[in-house]
């Protein structure tokens, strides 16, 4: 592979594992607030087309609104991407409702409201079928574009890129640095010792939901605006599984969340790779063949077979490789709080 | 958990609340979300009837897709009874599916003609070849669980795409028709290794009484017999199981085997008696749609066949309003969603009130 070749798959994985990312770090901060969001699937898929829908019908709007500004483009854009973080944050809201204040199996209403989220976006997207829209603009960086290797790898990208950059930076600092990102660990490590503490878990679970599902939201968008533009029946399907399994592989930390999301990403890079290796395949399996290999990573990851596999080792590198590969749920995960 | 079960408790007024308010919200919802498709509900709904009971046809095609639903849910019933959320039912179907098929390949010739063999004991062959692909299936799910212990969601999430990605590299592969492979599927089978069907119409006598004994079977396994208290044990508190002598492997093992066969049996006959070609996506969400009937009904079998009559209905009658409302037939799972949500939210109300009255 040339180098020039190199490059640019390395800056499209980048590109391509944005909205994985923000659901995942979306997903991450509901799990680490002790709620399962199990709806990822349904939620990207919905907001992926309300947010393509609202930024196609803002657009044909677009003129008369925002009076030719040259900011237009921009702000149908964003438009799109805060409607989708709305349905996403509703959708968890429901969830949170559900599961924090009915005390319902979270594994059910997460269930229920995926495979509803799905038939809706199928029902109410059907006009935005393939239809030419909007799109996240190209917007590379003065200055650092230009670097060799890196410029056009990190920089020479669009806004949902870097901003998929700040977040996994953003969210790390938050965990491991902020008075709010300890309280949050709390609640969902040992929500009673919070509250004894004086935070008020259940609100604070109620507003860490609704935030995780609006990133998971912004993922959605980021898909039809930013990824595969526009709408089809079931755009984003399989992305919001492969989206929760990557926070268990990423042991419910931002960094490694990040770091499944782009193994993910050169997963799908591999398969087009392999399309013109192995000419007798054919072409309609290789899209497919990362969303089992991506969960069954997983699996392997996960299992009991890799402490038996890494148990060979000696004590130093098997504790780095450990504590790397494998890390326990937040304590509190999928229970039901009762205050006291 | 079951709302119905709730409803025994109380008086008649209550239970027609229980189970009919749900389903108002559902319905009031549903039309809400029509209006702002700009829709009529009422002629919608009409509709839905008309599509799906209106003709003796439309009345056939839901009893196909009824048996479907009620195997699958029978078998998911024995897995969530052992406390078992088997997402990977739809991979199960699908490997039915895929091993019926291969089977009836190995009888005809390239134009799917029948070569050799009595057409009986060929159709018997593939749908116990789709039970055994179920069951291997569904164990691969169970074994990653009780043995690997990862999270049965994940592993059956990951083995529903190993078996979509099989069945596509099969259709378009391995198994492509002389023509080049397509979004039709397989070569079609020769009609003697079609399940008989009623004149004219495609639902076929045979797998209607394979579904009803398939279901009567798990009511009465789940009631009455030690095997069907010790998934119960299981379920409900593993440790305690394992304490008092069972063998809360092994119960967990057939509870994924059973729950495997189910799905399998369900994907043969969608071969056998249905498309008689492994198609694209054979088993159109009928897992996740048994999961939802199986939460709607509480877990009890007996509620199993009159919800699935009523989901069968809607995917049906949404058929119709494609054609002549111009709607998407997703309405369909939209209606049945968000009445398993309705039902779920609002049984959860009345435990909240009840709750907070009592402290």
């Amino acid at each position: 592979m040339s180098e020039v070749v190199l490059i640019a798959t390395l800056a499209s994985i980048l590109a391509d594992s944005a909205p994985i990312i923000f659901a995942a770090l979306g997903e991450t901060l509901n799990e680490r607030a002790g709620v399962v969001n199990l709806s990822v699937e349904g939620t990207m898929m919905l907001s992926a087309m309300v947010g393509f829908a609202s930024a196609f019908v803002l657009d044909s709007y677009g003129p008369m609104l925002f009076m030719g500004s040259d900011f237009a483009p921009y702000l149908t854009v964003a438009a799109g991407f805060a409607a989708a973080m709305l349905a996403g944050a509703l959708i968890a809201l429901v969830v949170a409702f559900g599961s924090i204040t009915l005390r319902r199996d979270q594994v059910a209403v997460g269930f229920i409201m995926t495979l509803l989220a799905i038939d809706l976006s199928s029902f109410a997207g059907v006009e935005f079928v393939r239809k030419p829209g909007p799109s996240v603009g190209h917007l590379p960086i003065p200055g650092l574009a230009d670097l060799p290797v890196v410029g056009p790898i990190f920089f020479a990208q669009d806004a949902v890129t870097y901003l998929s950059f700040l977040l996994i930076v953003g969210m790390a600092v938050f965990f491991a640095r902020t008075q709010p990102g300890l309280r949050l660990r709390g609640i969902g490590e040992r929500p009673q010792a919070a509250f004894a503490r004086g935070t008020n878990v259940v609100l604070m679970r109620y507003v860490y939901t609704a935030l995780g599902g609006a990133l998971i939201g912004f993922g959605g968008a980021a898909y039809s605006l930013h990824v595969k533009l526009g709408w089809s029946h079931r755009h984003t399907a399989g992305f919001g599984w492969v989206a929760l399994a990557i926070v268990i592989f990423g042991g419910w930390d931002p960094l490694k969340v990040a770091l499944g999301a782009y193994f993910f990403g050169a997963l799908r890079a591999a398969a087009t790779t392999l399309q013109s290796l192995l000419p007798a395949v054919p072409i309609q399996v290789f899209p497919l063949l990362p969303f089992p290999l991506m969960i069954l990573t997983l699996v392997l990851f996960n299992s009991d077979g890799l402490v038996r596999a890494l148990s060979v080792l000696p004590v130093g590198p098997r504790r780095f490789l450990f504590g790397l590969l494998r890390s326990n749920p937040p304590a509190a995960l999928g229970t039901h709080f009762r205050q006291e | 958990m079951s709302s119905i079960a709730a409803a025994e408790r109380e008086g008649w007024g209550g239970r027609v609340l229980l189970v009919l308010g749900p389903v108002l919200l559902a319905l009031v919802i549903s039309s809400g979300i029509l209006v702002l498709a700009g829709a009529n509900p009422h002629a919608t709904f009409l509709k839905l009837v008309a599509g799906s009971f209106g003709t003796a046809v439309k009345r056939a095609d839901v009893v196909v897709v009824w048996v479907s639903l009620v195997i699958c849910t029978a078998g998911l019933l024995v897995s969530f009874t052992a406390g078992q959320w088997n997402i990977g039912m739809e991979g199960q179907i699908v490997m039915g599916a895929i091993f019926a098929t291969w089977v009836g390949r190995q009888f005809v010739d390239i134009s799917g003609v029948l070569e050799r063999g009595s057409p009986l004991v060929v159709i018997a062959a593939m749908v116990g070849a789709g039970i055994c692909g179920g069951v291997v299936w569904a164990t691969a799910a169970g074994a990653l669980k009780v043995l690997g212990k990862v999270h049965e969601i994940f592993a059956g999430l990951g083995l529903n795409f190993v078996a979509s990605a099989t069945s596509i590299y099969l259709i378009f592969g391995t198994w492509k028709q002389k023509s080049g492979g397509t979004l039709s599927g397989t070569v079609l089978l020769d009609e003697q290794l079609w399940l008989p069907t009623l004149e004219g119409v495609r639902a076929s006598p045979y797998s209607l009484g394979l579904a009803l004994v398939v279901v009567v079977a798990v009511y009465f396994a789940l009631r009455g017999t030690l095997w069907g208290l010790q998934l119960k044990a299981v379920g409900r508190n593993p440790r305690a199981a394992r304490t008092l002598g069972v063998a809360t492997h092994r119960v967990l093992f057939s509870a994924y085997a059973v729950c495997g066969a189910c799905a399998g049996l369900a994907g043969a006959v969608l071969v056998v008696g249905v498309h008689h070609r492994l198609i694209p996506g054979i088993s159109s969400g009928h897992g996740f749609m048994g999961i939802l009937i199986a939460l709607l009904s509480g877990f009890q079998a007996l509620y199993i066949a009159p919800i699935a009559l009523f989901f069968a209905a809607l995917s049906i009658g949404s058929i119709a309003l494609q054609l002549d409302l111009k709607l998407d037939s997703s309405l369909a799972g939209v209606v049945q969603g968000m009445l398993v949500l309705c039902v779920l939210l609002v049984q959860g109300v009345r435990e909240w009130r009840s709750g907070r009255a009592g402290s």
